[in-house]
């Protein structure tokens, strides 16, 4: 039976960096993930990382953007410690590889992003995420002595004895046996749940997995109603734009051909934060000025960017606009529109990466520390995973240091087991296909969940996932074999995914306010008074969500009217 | 938007625990004609059969899962339209197969650790630099440098390139297209200490750079534009060019004597490359040795050629002959291209589409960080693209 000292689920960014530092701090480690760790969804992560490395800049300006941002709803320790981080932290993944494109003096360059006072995005081309992610692969092949790597390992579940996370139960997908992991401190690094929402930007891959098991093993969920929409993504088929686009100068354009982002956010224009980009599109759109057929799109025109620029720092969404859309950027616009992107919410954790369970860290987008509060701005996330997944690693191995390793039992295996032998015993045809029930809670979370909402919506959206949950139950798969079993672990990635539609339902539905990513067509008013607090989401032994509300933590920025 | 239209694929599965050997299995699905492969496979999923087995997650060409043969050619599936794939079948249905060099888990899922990951390991793939210790602030480095790795970088490890790599199939220990990509990404670092020790390893190799034999199938598998086979040409300028690593594997005079040749004859003579080959230029080179043991080793190939008629004994043993005004031409191209300054070297991060006519109008870029090598003109290895074996 493996036993670490720090165990690690997911690996990417927040994994890898989380593993990277409990080594280096001398705990033994393993990381697990159910995809070979470059697989992992950071891959995707397109435009940059925000630090305040300029000369010019101060992390205080990029913390109150993140604040302001936030729509005041992120807790302002937390971002005081990823801003003020941010700078070493860049540093240190140039220092171990990351090939960060340069200014002409040789040193990093910087681009604008949205809602940021000043040019802080450091980057790689339009593929920034994935070349930090392989990087920091690069290093976990150097450290392979260190780093015990579990690729292609799915977690089932989180085992907690005595009121602490003492390991994980987990199936080799390639073999199908079942293993417990004993462990000192698990590290969730396992990301978002964008496969709740149909389309979505999210790999088919995030599918909530960390966020259920924390939930299911009594770690409560926070800001779980703050689902961010990117405001461009391919009409298409929902595929990410960077926002790099615009920051690089690109424009936005309604079927008049108008800049209408002067009417939202005269200042800013494109480069708003996302939640009033996004929402100034769709309003675009609803009252009929949108493009392309029946009106569903906004033009994103990226012309107006020097070619020689675009080709050299934006040619992946070259590629997507001729591989996906069959447009040349470069030469005319391309259709997008508002689509589901990120979770702000997620496992509530402290500044170290800690839950309110002992012997369990999250960090990265199944984390909710909160740094994103109402609204993330573009290129936070990149550096949400780096700076609390290090400091969850540094946090959990120093802990270990101080514990002797727990002895589990081996029931929560033969538990998960049945579950899964359950599962593959279901006759065909007895309920509905896995399949159909993820694409209907999709589609229901998109439609009633998303840019706007509002109370007969989300009741609707309610009811919907509560039916699905019972649905689910009795959802049958075609595969019997053990070998790379994809059906059932998509069937048990269903019951994760519900798990999180609901606290983001719930949530969503108890916050009578309009902040950030959540808009109330019904109450379409920030109200500081009433609703300038967390909604905490934890889950009661009968399996409903029970509401419970924290503190926004404030330091230096009072809560002011957002403008762009 | 188009409309959904039907589409019959034809998908290879492999149960490893039924006993049975692989098979094929037909599905028809409906989605619009500009939808991916992937997506095709995945309503097959959804809809019929649960159990065929494909790695996937972005759906957008990024993460690198879904490497797949489609219709004989590998690729992503995720990267290879409905439309496109049909126009490609034999007989209108869509044949996805996994991809080849490595073996079969099940269905279109290979096992990339065995074969695509362990060649990555073989290049130490991280950077090394002189100073451990964290910096205050970043290396400066040029500008051109970091835009020119980001075609490496661009790398997604899907495998593709390794699937159908012709030389890895006739030598399975060839470090192969993808791991000499990573390679080139620190070899073309300039923070990277070890540029030197890296490229004499790959160069001494006898599985290494020189085993690559320029069939351009890793170019064409690649869906990121990373240009595998490029990659493994600017390693051996980069080897021989710069760091004249004059190897044991006989790469670097090879090279060497191709250049000269046409230099001097305008076209190849076999007949001199061998000997060249293995004695460079000098007269009594001619007679080394090795040259005689690999000339026997070869007799079988070359009776083979001769018989078929693919060479001429008398052209391959007195040398082509060109026009001298042509002869002249081709002179005049070695000169503008050795008395460039610096090497220069396609990036399509940097020129723009390959297919893009204003693209190929500028098309190269001086190499990045090469000016600190000071690679001397005149030296093999200064042609603007490919191998002087090409």
């Amino acid at each position: 039976m493996p036993a670490h000292d720090v165990l690690i689920i997911g690996a990417g960014l927040a994994g890898q960096r989380a593993a990277l530092a409990a080594a280096e701090a001398g705990a033994t480690v393993a990381i697990m993930s159910k995809v070979h760790p470059v697989r992992s969804h950071s891959v995707a992560a397109a435009g940059g990382i925000n630090a305040a490395i300029s000369l010019a800049d101060d992390w205080r300006s990029h913390a109150y953007d993140t604040v302001k941002g936030s729509d005041f709803l992120g807790d302002q320790d937390a971002i005081e410690v990823m801003c003020s981080e941010a700078p070493k932290e860049v540093m240190h993944l140039e220092h171990i590889g990351v090939t960060f494109h340069r200014n002409e003096s040789g040193e990093l360059d910087l681009r604008a992003f949205g809602g940021a006072s000043m040019k802080r995005t450091a980057y790689v081309a339009d593929i920034t995420g994935q070349a930090i992610l392989h990087v920091l692969y690069e290093q976990l092949m150097k450290h392979g002595d260190k780093i015990d790597r579990y690729e292609e390992w799915f977690t089932t579940s989180l085992i907690v004895e005595d009121g602490a996370c003492v390991g994980v139960v987990a199936r080799d997908i390639r073999t199908g046996a079942m293993e417990i992991f004993t462990a000192k401190n698990v590290i969730l690094a396992s990301g978002g749940a964008g496969q709740c929402f149909k389309p979505t930007t999210n790999g088919l891959i995030c599918t909530g997995d960390g966020i259920a098991q924390a939930y299911r093993a009594g770690a409560p969920l926070m800001d779980m109603e703050m689902i961010q929409y990117h405001p461009t993504t391919l009409v298409e088929n929902g595929f990410l734009i960077t926002e790099g686009a615009r920051g690089e100068g690109a424009h936005l354009l309604n079927a008049n051909g108008e800049r209408f982002m002067e009417k939202y956010a005269p200042n800013k224009m494109e480069l708003a934060s996302r939640d009033v980009v996004s929402r100034a599109e769709q309003t675009e759109i609803n009252e009929g000025r949108g493009v392309g057929p029946g009106g569903v799109g906004i033009y994103l025109d990226v012309t107006v960017v020097p070619k020689k620029r675009t080709l050299e720092a934006l040619r992946e969404i070259v590629n997507i606009g001729k591989d996906f859309a069959g447009v040349d950027i470069t030469k005319e616009p391309i259709m997008i529109r508002p689509g589901q992107h990120y979770i702000m919410g997620g496992v509530k954790t402290d500044v170290d990466g800690r839950t309110p369970l002992e012997g369990l860290y999250a960090a990265g987008e199944v984390a909710c520390v909160s740094v994103h509060g109402g609204n993330r701005l573009g290129a936070n996330s990149l550096l949400d995973t780096l700076i609390f997944g290090r400091r969850a690693g540094e946090h959990a191995a120093a802990r270990a240091a101080g514990m002797r390793m727990p002895s589990v039992s081996r029931a929560p295996l033969n538990d998960d087991a049945k579950m899964i032998e359950s599962i593959i015993a279901r006759p065909k045809g007895s309920g509905r296909r896995v399949s159909e029930i993820k694409d209907e809670l999709g589609t229901t979370m998109n439609r009633y969940v998303a840019v706007f909402r509002d109370e007969q919506g989300l009741q609707t959206a309610h009811e919907v996932v509560r039916r699905l949950k019972e649905e689910a139950k009795t959802a049958y798969i075609d595969d019997r074999g053990t070998v790379f079993n994809q059906d059932v672990l998509g069937a048990i990635e269903l019951g994760y995914m519900l798990d999180c539609a609901e606290a983001i339902v719930v949530a969503a539905i108890e916050r009578k306010e309009s902040r950030g990513a959540q808009f109330r067509t019904d109450y379409p008013e920030r109200n500081d008074d009433e609703w300038l607090k967390h909604i905490d989401i934890s889950r009661n032994g009968d399996d409903t969500p029970r509401i419970s509300y924290s503190e926004v933590t404030f330091t230096q920025w009072q809560p002011e009217e957002r403008k762009y | 938007m188009a409309e959904a239209t039907e589409f019959t694929l034809r998908i290879r599965r492999y149960d490893p625990e039924s006993g049975e050997a692989p098979y094929w299995d037909e599905h028809t699905i409906e989605l619009e004609p500009h939808r991916s492969v992937l997506e095709g496979i995945l309503q097959a999923k959804a809809r019929f059969d649960g159990s065929i087995g494909i790695r996937c997650s972005c759906k957008a060409a990024i993460c690198g899962s879904c490497g797949v043969r489609i219709n004989g050619q590998p690729g992503l599936a995720c990267h290879t339209h409905l439309d496109h794939a049909l126009r490609s079948s034999r007989d209108g249905v869509i044949e996805v197969e996994p991809m080849g060099n490595m073996p079969v888990i099940k269905d279109l899922i290979v096992d990339m650790d065995a074969v695509h990951w362990k060649k990555i390991q073989r290049v130490t793939p991280w950077l090394i630099t002189d100073d451990e210790s964290m910096p205050e602030r970043e290396h400066i480095v040029p500008r051109e440098s970091m835009v020119d790795i980001t075609q490496s970088m661009a790398c997604i490890q899907c495998g593709a390139c390794v699937s159908d790599c012709l030389s890895m199939e006739a030598d399975p220990l060839f470090v192969g297209p993808a791991a000499s990509a990573k390679a080139y990404r620190f070899v073309g670092d300039p923070r990277d200490t070890q540029q030197y020790q890296r490229l004499k390893d790959l160069a001494e190799d006898p599985h290494g750079i020189y085993t690559c034999t320029h069939c351009f199938k890793c170019i064409d598998a690649c869906p990121k534009g990373v240009a595998p086979m490029s990659q493994i040409m600017r390693l051996r300028r980069r080897a021989t060019g710069d760091h004249h690593i004059v190897d044991r594997n006989n790469g670097e005079r090879h090279e060497v004597s191709f250049v000269t040749l046409i230099k001097d004859y305008g076209l190849l003579h076999e007949a001199e490359l061998l000997p060249r080959s293995f004695g460079g230029n000098s007269w009594f080179g001619k007679f080394h040795p090795a040259a005689g043991q690999v000339l026997l080793q070869s007799l079988p190939v070359i009776t083979k050629a001769v018989l078929r008629g693919k060479v001429s004994p008398k052209l391959a043993l007195l040398g082509h002959k060109l026009p001298s005004q042509d002869l002249k031409a081709v002179k005049k191209i070695y000169e503008k291209v050795e008395n460039r300054p610096e090497r220069l070297e396609l990036n399509l991060y940097i020129t723009g589409y390959d297919e893009d006519d204003e693209g190929a109008a500028t098309p190269a870029v001086a190499a990045a960080g090469n000016g600190q090598h000071g690679a001397e003109p005149g030296q093999p290895g200064q042609s603007p693209e490919g191998s002087p074996t090409r």
